[in-house]
């Protein structure tokens, strides 16, 4: 195994930090890959900005100054105001929160249950797989912004039905990415020594098969996180997500694009906001794989 | 006569694949008395591993299936039981090593928590009941310093130590039957000799009987007190330790004899047996190691010999050593 060589090599260093297991190994990894690490600033950045948005905020979202219809930035409005002379800054903060809070909370439910639906299906097999995995076909065969868009048309347009809607579209991702591990995983020697000492199914599900699914499922939704934030965007700029007055950065790209030409910074600011959480979520993604993937340690 | 601790009667394990039937274990007898070490050799491919995984159920199904026969431990058929009386059987009255300690140990758990497991599940023992437990049988596997090595996890030990930590992970529950599935294969020739002392310390101080799986011929010399020759799924001669060596009566037996080098021979060849094992279906006739025999006969190709009592205590499955009248049912 991969990990067993790496390790073997500094075996005296191990021993005489005592603390070694799979996890630390990974983050000592992750800790060296330079570019993963400011993904990971950058998102402990835009998790401050989202939990201390009523702090830092200069001014409520919501209120209007129509006087001062989009004004360019200034030391009083630092990203400008909208076309309803709202304070972009504070719009932006709080839009922050909207975005992570959508991206988590999606990924976290596509993970939950397509894990779920995923180790079934690996490692029952048979009908159980096929039914499954038929459901995942059938829900990758949709574009999948098309499908979240459907299911918010028949739910009805909201924050939270936008979040619903991704975290459905994506079961899928999740849900072959843990059948095919735990396939895999399933023939692994130690699952047979595991129920050669009497194991239940349910025992070695969750204290061998589960744990070992775990390193790609962090992988991916991280990088999950990314697509979702940029599905939330794309569903609130079509109206479907968000409502207003919330400060969602999608909506608000929709809401000022006319204004493109002549105050671009209503566009902007919302627009590069989006572009570096997605960036970050992916840096660190990448950098997760890095660490945690045994096939790409050498 | 003892009353064997473990009784296979015509065992048969198939495997249900695209190319077919392959019975991996057609029709197999074996017994292990109380305290006993039985060897059980031949080459890859010959259902040996089959029928260990099959003693504890653990053949994977689809596709393989145990079609027939029945595997008697202390009197009860295993074959007939439930998933849920196995489970009380599995690391409890039985357990198994198995052949590559690098694999065999999950690489997110400590060797300790991976120990102490079969005790926690069998005996219900609380986490630092197990925990103590565990120190005690890391110490028996010949393990220094336990204390340390228990919160180790499997990448940080070394081949021989993680066999060690096998053993005492299939020793915990202190099982009547060990089965041994080439638990050395995979260590290098020094730590060889010292697991399989401890195998041997196991059997002799606690009495559990041992079911050693290897092909290697050594090994059986040093370690086992009765012998089963397998070739293409069944067992083609039994008999003991002494017997098997001094007068080995299938050819392939001999066979297997002739290919160990010699120190004392100067031969610039190694012997080798001509051939493969044939590749099994449910139609084969005749003696499965015909093509390979040098004293085949026509009678070989035809029918498949009996395996029968030819000396005391020593059976084989060969028609040089059959009485030519009696006819086969």
């Amino acid at each position: 195994m991969a990990q067993a060589t790496t390790s073997t090599n500094n075996a005296p260093v191990i021993q005489a930090e005592k603390v070694s297991g799979p996890w630390r190994d990974a983050w000592r990894a992750f800790r060296r890959n330079k570019i993963a690490m400011a993904g990971l600033i950058m998102i402990v950045f835009f998790v401050l900005i989202a939990l201390l948005a009523p702090v830092i905020a200069p001014y409520d979202y919501k209120a209007q100054e129509l006087a001062d219809r989009l004004k360019p930035p200034s030391s009083e409005h630092w990203f400008g105001t909208d076309d309803l002379g709202r304070d972009l800054f504070t719009r932006v903060l709080y839009g922050a929160r909207i975005s992570l809070w959508v991206g988590t909370f999606s990924v976290v439910g596509s993970i939950i249950l397509g894990t779920l639906l995923g180790i079934l299906a690996g490692f029952y097999g048979k009908w159980v797989d096929m039914i499954i995995s038929r459901m995942f076909d059938i829900l990758l065969a949709f574009p999948s912004i098309l499908l979240a868009i459907a299911i918010v048309a028949i739910l009805g347009p909201s924050l939270q039905n936008a979040l619903l809607a991704i975290a459905i579209v994506n079961i899928p991702t999740y849900g072959r990415l843990v059948r095919a591990k735990v396939l895999g995983l399933k023939n692994e020697e130690y699952i047979t020594a595991a129920r050669s000492i009497g194991m239940k199914d349910s025992g070695i599900l969750l204290r061998h098969i589960l744990p070992n699914s775990l390193t790609p499922i962090i992988v991916q939704g991280t990088l999950g996180i990314a697509t979702a934030i940029i599905e939330a965007a794309a569903l609130g700029f079509l109206g479907l997500g968000a409502q207003p007055p919330a400060p969602e950065w999608g909506k608000m790209l929709s809401d000022s694009r006319q204004f493109i030409a002549t105050a671009p910074w209503t566009v902007v600011f919302p627009g590069v906001s989006i572009m570096l959480t997605v960036l970050a979520f992916n840096l660190m993604g990448d950098g997760l794989r890095d660490a945690l993937d045994p096939r790409m340690k050498n | 006569m003892i009353q064997p601790i473990l009784q296979i009667e015509d065992l048969h394990t198939h495997f249900f694949t695209d190319r077919g039937e392959i019975p991996a274990v057609d029709g197999v007898n074996l017994y292990v008395n109380p305290g006993e070490v039985l060897g059980v050799v031949g080459e890859s491919g010959c259902g040996k591993s089959v029928t260990s995984l099959s003693i504890l159920k653990l053949i994977p199904q689809p596709p393989g299936r145990i079609t027939g026969g029945s595997i008697l431990f202390k009197g009860q058929d295993i074959v007939a039981m439930k998933e849920r009386e196995m489970r009380s059987i599995r690391g409890n009255s039985i357990s198994m090593i198995f052949q590559e300690p690098m694999t065999s140990l999950n690489p997110l758990f400590t060797v300790g928590q991976q120990i102490g497991e079969s005790v926690r599940l069998h005996r219900q023992f609380s986490k630092k009941e197990a925990r103590e437990h565990t120190i005690d049988m890391l110490r028996r596997v010949g393990i220094a310093r336990p204390e340390a090595i228990i919160d180790e996890y499997p990448h940080q030990l070394s081949g021989g130590m993680r066999q060690r930590v096998m053993i005492a992970m299939a020793i915990s529950c202190s099982p009547e039957l060990l089965i041994a599935d080439e638990p050395t294969t995979a260590l290098d020739v020094t730590i060889q000799a010292q697991i399989l002392d401890l195998i041997r310390r196991l059997n002799e101080e606690n009495g559990t009987a041992v079911m050693m799986i290897t092909h290697d011929l050594g090994v059986v010399a040093e370690m086992c007190h009765r012998v089963a020759v397998m070739y293409a799924g069944k067992v083609v001669e039994e008999g003991s330790v002494h017997d098997i060596f001094k007068n080995p009566l299938h050819p392939y037996t001999q066979g297997l004899i002739k290919s160990v080098p010699r120190m004392d021979e100067d031969r610039r060849r190694l012997f080798s047996i001509p051939g493969n094992v044939p590749i099994l279906n449910t139609e084969l006739t005749g003696c499965r190691f015909a093509e390979r025999c040098e004293n085949v006969m026509p009678v070989c190709l035809e029918k498949l010999p009996e395996l029968q009592e030819c000396e005391s205590a020593h059976s084989c499955r060969c028609w040089l050593h059959e009485t030519p009248q009696e006819e086969v049912v």
